[in-house]
């Protein structure tokens, strides 16, 4: 039996004071310093562990981010002293995209490596936009699996990166006529960036690329002096020049006019390489992947804004911007059109903030993703852009030591893998390469409303459409 | 006057020997806690001059001065109504002569809650179990704002139309439709508990939940925990479940179930098996499920002798072959073929195909299937509704739902959509005291002593209290479906199913919908 594909995950805890989202406020004056103080009786004794904290100052102290909200304390107080709030500075963190919610669940699991796990009932909106408006469909005894009855954990979440012969051909004596393009098969279908927009030091990339060697993927680095790093997807601006590619198994260029005959040249002294062109979404990003792809490159990175969506340049019939979801399929089902979707790889990035969201882009046509972001909140960071603004940062990434990132990392790509097996499950898919684009497995909220509601209450008005 | 649970009165082991039968009958159920939470607090400075004007206009009896004190002992600022008052005239701030009070919207009121629980949701439930009525005050005890689903579906009533006497409104529904040999059992409001595991939920949880459905001659279910020997006393309204983890799954608690449920899915972890932490499985619970103490216990998906409608059949035909006079029902949870589920369920056998939507409840799942798989009930039930009748099976069926049934107007609109009744879980831990923090997955479980099973925890609550503080909601929620039906003139809830033309949904062009389900 092949090895299994293991995540190796342990408790890494956080270096600052989390910020956590509720807490108890304490009006001290008037207590009457009674025997029956509810803080004694605090079910998870975050008030004794104040006390000891405080006393061995081992550990940061701070109700906002122990304080789990029973309000136990809040309602049995013989005085009514105590109330609760949320933190003002948990919602300061992040925008309406990356919530300070998403960056919390980051932090717990990089600091865990467990899926978020909770009681209650989902407690968010109905519907929202981007990924939000997908749900992932699940199997039930009419269609129980697609892939046969398998236990989870022979799901693999493997995929490969190049282009794929979409025949092949064999010689008078059996023997395969030609070679089989260059192929690189990575264990999850998420790949790191290593330059990550925030300005960091160049520490940084280089534990990404650690991170990512250990989990068996790769990262894209930018960093001449990392293009030898196992895990190093090289990066060539359009004003390098091509040395970075020599001898490298992959490499990625930005999209630019010359770019196919650069890598036709570098492709004859080097042609194991895989090429990758990083274009931006949009409008003409079809046409553009669809002439890449028959002058040989092996991959595309589509790429959106870092909220997740790409500026509407007019094309499209839909106003406002275009959700990176979207746009992903209508690359994919052009891709499809044109009979050469299995001679791409298909990476995406952009706004990929949540495990579900990669199962999400993958089920919209992407073979994998490519993310930065959340290896930054996996080490603390909480997007307060002071980078940015040449400004400290609070969480002082650049200080981090190796094995701290390293494990963080790890730790978060754990706990991805482990939903991404959750919800491939629930689908009864096996493989994530045949999620690749199987919207069969998805539902859209806009096609529910029109299915279910639509014969019920009518047309539904456009502007909630 | 009835006499008032005590809350805080310690029972000690309880034996349900020991317990008053559980009666269909209103009784005041105060919260168990010392500092109730409402929307607003009240704050009285120093020029206030003791003259009692607020205790003598205020209608709730916030402001409180015992007889023969001179000064105020703390208010009970949980009842206040201030924009009523405001409206009415009763506002006790512009009345003081001092002007030495000030009220103010509570911290507490704009932080709890979520989404799909506002705060005026909790705070109305636990108005409910504590009253047994509805909030006439300013809470919106009907919808959320989740923005979809029921929250964006209202009812169109007619301004004029003749009324239903309540008296006369009939609640009840059957649960057997099929025709066959089994017992026609119908229940007598058209809701029923959902099924809670002994270790997801406290014994003294699911004993309040067996005795107050006893009391409205309804339902409650054991979960997949097994059939605790407490719920015997009670056991012609308990479903037992049989779920894929076959946790305490036993023949003689199958024959002693009037209603045997299967479950393949749950709509909060659609695809996925049940989830009990390590920390909640004690030697109790792990004794009846026939595990190891301390360990999590994770039921497999599915059943792993089900993968077709003939699969299934033949475990419908076991439990009918084990237990002649049960009704079968089956639980599934919602992908996009669930209408074909829904019919297959039918044809193998079951009386009862019970749809559990995405945003259901549950004592603990990852929150990446909480939020993403398989789709919210409000779609569901349309969708099958209308398969049913066109396969020519919707008089035979009965279709129950649940998954995000929070109010007695989420049931009504439920039922309107196609329904004949709803199963209902977060709504019964809410009025037991429940505050949505969502912690109840580890650990000593809820730190509100309803989901646990820490033997310290569990005393937080008594049965007593809770069965009541649960019939109350009940008799609450009936009262506002008897309301619905006679504004609509109807005189049997059975009418309501598949009424979509007496429903709008705000965000669709047409502002009454046609009735093409009827």
């Amino acid at each position: 039996m092949p090895a299994k594909y293991h995540i190796h995950t342990r408790q890494v805890p956080p270096r600052r004071k989390p910020i956590g989202k509720y807490g108890i406020i304490d009006w001290r004056e008037d207590c009457s310093a009674c025997h029956n103080c509810v803080k004694r009786e605090c079910a998870y004794s975050v008030y004794n562990d104040e006390r000891d904290r405080l006393r061995h100052t081992v550990e940061y102290v701070d109700y906002l981010y122990e304080c789990k909200g029973c309000l136990c304390c809040v309602q049995s107080c013989t005085k009514g002293l105590l109330s609760w709030d949320v933190n003002p500075e948990y919602e300061k963190m992040g925008d309406e995209v990356w919530t300070p919610d998403i960056i919390s669940s980051t932090w717990y699991q990089a600091e865990t490596g467990n899926i978020p796990v909770s009681g209650a009932g989902y407690p968010g909106r109905f519907r929202g936009p981007g990924f939000d408006s997908i749900l992932t469909d699940m199997s039930e005894i009419v269609r129980p699996t697609r892939d046969g009855i398998h236990g989870r954990e022979y799901i693999s979440t493997s995929v490969d990166i190049g282009r794929k012969l979409m025949k092949l051909s064999f010689d008078a004596d059996g023997s395969l006529a030609g070679d089989c393009p260059p192929i690189i098969e990575i264990p999850i279908p998420i790949i790191f960036n290593a330059k990550p927009w925030q300005k960091l030091g160049d520490r940084i990339g280089e534990y990404v690329l650690d991170a990512a060697k250990e989990l068996g993927t790769l990262a894209i680095s930018d960093n001449p002096d990392n293009i030898s790093h196992p895990a190093a997807i090289p990066h060539i601006a359009t004003s390098e020049d091509d040395a970075a590619a020599d001898g490298a198994r992959i490499a990625e260029w930005d999209d630019a006019p010359d770019v196919i005959d650069r890598i036709t040249r570098i492709k004859i002294a080097n042609p194991n390489l895989i090429a990758v062109v990083k274009l931006p979404l949009g409008s003409s990003c079809a046409a553009r992947a669809i002439k890449l792809a028959r002058a040989g490159v092996g991959c595309i990175h589509a790429y959106a804004d870092w909220h997740g969506y790409v500026p509407n340049d007019g094309a499209d019939t839909q106003s406002g911007s275009v959700h990176i979801s979207q746009a992903v399929r209508k690359l994919h089902l052009a891709l499809i059109g044109e009979g050469i979707r299995d001679e791409v790889t298909l990476v995406a990035s952009g706004g990929i903030s949540l495990a579900e969201h990669v199962a999400k882009t993958v089920l919209c046509g992407a073979d994998l993703v490519c993310v930065d972001i959340p290896l930054m909140i996996a080490m603390e960071c909480r997007l307060c852009m002071n980078c940015r603004k040449e400004l400290a940062c609070p969480a002082d990434i650049n200080a981090v030591d190796r094995d701290y990132a390293v494990q963080r990392m790890v730790n978060l790509a754990g706990a991805w893998h482990s939903q991404l097996l959750e919800m491939m499950g629930a689908m009864g898919i096996r493989e994530a390469r045949r999620l690749r684009g199987e919207v069969g497995r998805a539902m859209f909220f806009d096609d529910l409303e029109r299915e279910c509601f639509g014969p019920v209450f009518g047309t539904r008005k456009a502007e909630v459409s | 006057m009835a006499r008032t649970i005590d809350p805080h009165r310690r029972p000690g082991p309880v034996s349900e020997m020991g317990l008053p039968e559980p009666v269909r009958e209103v009784k005041p159920a105060p919260d168990r806690f010392r500092n109730s939470l409402g929307k607003y607090q009240v704050w009285r400075n120093e020029l206030c001059g003791k003259c009692g004007k607020c205790v003598e206009i205020c209608p709730r009896g916030v402001h409180v001065r015992p007889d023969g004190y001179v000064d105020f002992v703390r208010g009970l600022d949980w009842r206040c109504t201030a924009e009523r008052c405001k409206e009415n005239g009763t506002f006790c701030v512009e009345h003081c002569p001092n002007q030495a009070l000030r009220i103010e919207e509570t911290p507490i009121y704009k932080a709890v809650g979520d989404y799909r629980w506002t705060a005026d949701l909790i705070l109305s439930t636990w108005h409910m179990a504590e009253t047994g009525t509805a909030p006439d005050g300013e809470l919106n005890y009907q919808t959320g704002n989740s923005g979809g689903g029921f929250d964006r579906i209202d009812f169109v009533f007619p301004e004029d139309g003749p009324r239903t006497n309540p008296d006369e409104i009939s609640t009840s529904i059957p649960l057997n439709r099929r025709g066959d040999n089994r017992p026609r059992i119908t229940i007598d409001i058209p809701v029923y508990g959902g099924g809670m595991s002994f270790g997801s939920v406290s014994p003294h949880t699911i004993l309040s939940k067996a005795r107050a459905a006893t009391a409205w001659n309804t339902f409650s279910c054991t979960g997949e925990g097994g059939y605790i020997e407490r719920l015997f006393p009670y056991k012609d309204h308990m479903i037992t479940q049989v779920a894929t983890g076959l946790f305490g799954v036993r023949e003689e608690t199958i024959q002693m179930a009037p209603i045997v449920e299967f479950k393949y899915a749950q709509g909060a972890k659609p695809g996925l098996g049940g989830h009990l932490l390590g920390d909640k499985n004690t030697p109790a619970v792990a004794a009846m499920r026939g595990a190891v103490p301390g360990t999590s216990l994770f039921s497999p998906f599915p059943f792993h002798s089900v993968y077709s409608i003939e699969d299934h059949k033949k475990h419908v035909d076991w439990i009918k072959h084990i237990n002649p006079r049960a009704l079968v029902s089956a639980k599934v949870s919602t992908p996009i073929d669930v209408d074909m589920v829904a019919v297959g369920s039918y044809y193998a056998g079951a009386h009862i195909v019970h749809l559990d939507g995405s945003y259901g409840g549950t004592g603990a799942a990852p929150e990446i299937a909480k939020k993403n798989i398989a789709m919210p009930i409000e779609y569901a039930i349309p969708k099958v509704h209308r398969f049913l009748v066109e396969e020519g099976v919707r008089d035979v069926v009965t279709l129950i739902v649940s998954g995000g049934i929070r109010t007695a107007y989420d049931m009504a609109k439920a039922i309107a959509l196609g329904a004949d009744g709803v199963v209902i879980g977060t709504p019964e831990m809410v009025a037991l005291g429940c505050i949505r923090c969502g912690r109840c997955e580890s650990g000593k479980g809820c730190a509100r002593g309803i989901a646990t099973t820490d033997n310290e925890m569990v005393q937080k609550m008594t049965v007593e209290w809770g069965t009541q503080r649960l019939i109350n909601m009940l008799t609450a929620w009936r009262a506002q479906l008897v309301d619905i039906l006679s504004r609509f003139g109807m005189s049997d809830v059975k009418d309501l199913r598949g009424r979509t033309d007496l429903l709008r949904h705000m965000d669709y062009e047409e502002a009454i919908a046609k009735g093409e389900n009827r």
